[in-house]
């Protein structure tokens, strides 16, 4: 590894919790406007961050901090690969054992909130997971490579070949996100039926740093879509974007559905739409 | 310190607990967060589990069964804490203070930081009282730094 790769990767994991936690805060904004309030400051989830590194800790187990860490590496891991342009299939496994070092945490503790979020975070992930495996064999079919740096040196943007996949990844984005219409892992208003969910039970810097991973998790996410825009890369930011704003005002306009539903359609409609465009370029080559 | 105190003022998280409240109290505590008072825009967010929380908002007077639930969601709480007795009855019992189930008010089961008087508070009163416990959580950490239960 050249010393440039070492430094682009040491920018990424800088850049990338500020941009991610700035893009939160615009998130708390955009809803409270959307919901005729003022809303808190931009730099809101700084705040929040640093407020519960400053609290006291309490774990709850021993190994509870360790799941949290892996939860956070394995995100940075991920993070690191997609900027120094690695392998497309060795990123989405990297980021399913960040997903699953959370689910293991929140399986490690007895509170029946934590565990029943943890299982629907299973079944989120059973939802989510073969789109995006299918999303990399459509970028592998297009492109002939799992390589990411094979997708910036593609001729012709990946949408003009993919447009269903993307459709399904925007779909599988929302779910990823933990967005309202499937955020019964952990819901935003914790006086509901879960509390809180999956991080019912951690506390303090553990839970500061399951947030500073979900921003993170967007970073890259956002970063994915831009995959589908490569060719000049500041349309595939401005694209990713405009999805972020769609997944906000969705988050703001429809209801929670429950886990069922939401594995029944994302099966039929997003593994659906994919296998589709999937199997289209086999036949129109 | 300064980051960690600066943003600790700016993110007091609450929970809700009501003791035996008539629910009067609790329709102005909820009143705070709606659009016409926002109290997200001070950083005020309800999370509903006391792992999460910073300020214990509690309406209604303590009595004998609830009391050890009350001491059980402080104790949940992660130090630096607050606690606001909201209401009369959390105050002191209000009109309920001579019933045979009444212990009075909730300052005799756990430590209260912050009173907000009146039947029922103005949501104004409210997040007064909540800014004023805001301006307490410093002197916890203190507080907790010297107990050596610090980070």
């Amino acid at each position: 590894m050249s010393i440039n790769n070492l430094l682009i990767a040491f920018i990424a994991i800088i850049a990338a919790p500020l941009l991610g936690g700035l893009l939160t805060g615009i998130d708390r904004k955009i809803t409270a406007r959307m919901q005729n309030r003022f809303g808190p400051p931009i730099i809101q989830p700084f705040y929040d961050f640093f407020k519960l590194i400053g609290k006291q800790g309490i774990a709850v187990n021993q190994t509870q901090m360790v799941y949290v860490l892996g939860h956070l590496l394995f995100a940075i891991g991920a993070l690191v690969m997609f900027v120094l342009q690695q392998d497309l299939l060795m990123l989405m496994f990297v980021l399913a054992f960040s997903a699953v070092s959370l689910i293991m945490g929140a399986m490690s503790v007895r509170s029946p909130y934590s565990k029943i979020g943890a299982q629907r975070e299973i079944m989120q992930m059973m939802a989510y997971e073969p789109v995006l495996l299918l999303m990399v064999v459509g970028v592998y079919k297009t492109t002939g490579s799992f390589m990411i740096s094979a997708v910036f040196q593609h001729d012709k943007p990946l949408l003009y070949s993919l447009p269903l996949v993307f459709l399904s990844f925007l779909y599988v984005l929302t779910i990823k996100l933990r967005k309202s219409p499937f955020d019964f892992a952990t819901s935003h208003h914790g006086h509901q039926e879960l509390i809180k969910g999956l991080t019912t039970e951690f506390s303090g810097s553990q839970l500061a740093l399951i947030e500073l991973t979900h921003w993170f998790d967007l970073v890259l996410l956002l970063g994915l879509i831009t995959l589908f825009f490569a060719q000049p890369l500041w349309v595939g930011i401005i694209i990713a974007l405009i999805c972020y704003f769609f997944e906000i005002v969705l988050d703001n306009i429809s209801a929670r559905v429950t886990w069922q539903w939401m594995v029944k359609v994302t099966w039929v409609a997003g593994i659906g739409a994919a296998l589709v465009n999937i199997v289209w370029m086999y036949l129109i080559p | 310190m300064g980051i960690i105190s600066k943003s600790r003022k700016k993110s007091p998280w609450v929970i809700h607990y009501d003791c035996t409240s008539c629910n009067g109290c609790d329709i102005e505590t909820l009143a705070c967060l709606t659009p016409l008072y926002d109290a997200e825009r001070l950083g005020i967010v309800n999370v509903g589990n006391p792992k999460h929380a910073d300020i214990l908002l509690v309406t209604g007077s303590a009595n004998k069964r609830g009391a050890h639930v009350l001491k059980n969601i402080y104790s949940q709480m992660p130090d630096p804490k607050v606690v606001v007795a909201i209401g009369a009855c959390a105050s002191t019992g209000g009109i309920f203070k001579e019933c045979y189930n009444i212990i009075g008010g909730i300052d005799n089961v756990i430590p209260v930081d912050v009173y907000v008087p009146g039947c029922c508070p103005r949501p104004e009163a409210i997040i007064d009282g909540i800014v004023q416990g805001i301006g307490k959580l410093d002197e916890k950490a203190e507080l907790m730094k010297n107990e050596g239960r610090g980070i």
